[in-house]
């Protein structure tokens, strides 16, 4: 269990910081999302399974649409 | 040397919120009010989920502002983003096949799961944001899936407003009947039962419907504009 929660952790920081560094925004914007899902599993094993749910559906697939429609108006790479 | 500037603020700003979170002792009996909420909080309200006791019943008139705030940022998101000329209609690309048939197969089950998670919000975890969300996440699956269909302005703005108007007519009605306002003057029932604690389930179908067609619209207003 304590494995599996600090692996969770652990992809977490890194989708974080891959979401910061990346120059592709669409892959910034899927990092984050992931970020968001990851969070989303943790508050479940924290036992906040109301937060679970609107963390999974408002961060994980509304923000990251609300995202990709706005890149697609815009440039995908950041210069 | 912006860029270790920033970096060095971030960790001077973790490391202050990590020292203030440190005094925080984990999972030791609760404040005061915490306490009542815990052990009173079935009793007086009816509902079994007892954060949806503090969301709907003992802090209701809060979430009637955060209602709000999410109605006005969806009224601001259309009137900046409608322009008012009606562009010609580009011609979509039709989605692959898989996608379209996983979405016609999923939307419904996405539909009826959002459903039962705001009609449930009193005995279950959930409730009308997370139910309303979640439905708003099957209008983005069609919006994906099956271009060309698009859900009635007329439907969605008359579901958002009667889920307005009812949450604010049943706190009224808590008013003229027992002097405060989202009073619970309907009889709680028995604890753990689908019709129980009063106005609660009422409440959080007026916020799923509410926030479910807002979210959707939010969804569609900036596709329509893209």
């Amino acid at each position: 269990m304590i494995v599996f929660v600090s692996f969770l952790v652990v992809l977490m920081l890194v989708g974080a910081v891959a979401a910061s560094v990346f120059r592709d925004l669409i892959s910034a914007v899927i990092t984050a999302a992931l970020v968001s899902l990851i969070a989303s599993i943790l508050f479940y094993f924290l036992q906040a399974p109301d937060v679970a749910m609107a963390e999974a559906s408002i961060g994980a697939a509304l923000t990251a649409a609300i995202f990709i429609i706005a890149i697609r108006r815009t440039k995908r790479y950041e210069e | 040397m912006r860029r270790i500037i920033s970096i060095l603020l971030l960790v001077i700003i973790a490391f202050g919120i990590s020292l203030s979170l440190a005094k925080i002792p984990f999972g030791v009996p609760k404040t005061k009010v915490g306490r009542h909420y815990i052990n009173e909080g079935v009793k007086e309200t009816g509902a079994t989920n007892i954060v949806t006791s503090v969301v709907v019943s003992y802090r209701g008139f809060d979430t009637l502002g955060e209602v709000t705030v999410l109605f006005i940022a969806a009224i601001g998101l259309g009137a900046v983003l409608t322009t008012g000329v009606k562009g010609e209609m580009r011609k979509v690309q039709p989605a692959s096949l898989v996608l379209y048939t996983g979405c016609r197969l999923l939307f419904p089950l996405i539909l009826v799961f959002g459903t039962y998670i705001f009609i449930h919000g009193h005995l279950t975890p959930g409730g009308g944001f997370q139910g309303g969300a979640i439905i708003a996440s099957g209008f983005l699956l069609i919006y994906l899936g099956c271009r060309e269909r698009r859900i009635s302005r007329v439907a969605s703005n008359l579901a958002e407003s009667l889920g307005g108007l009812t949450f604010v007519v049943i706190g009224l009605l808590g008013l003229a009947f027992g002097g405060y306002f989202l009073l619970n003057f309907l009889p709680k029932g028995t604890a753990n039962a689908l019709l129980s604690a009063g106005i609660i389930p009422i409440i959080y179908i007026a916020i799923g419907f509410k926030v479910g067609s807002e979210l959707a619209g939010i969804i569609d207003n900036l596709i329509e504009e893209s």
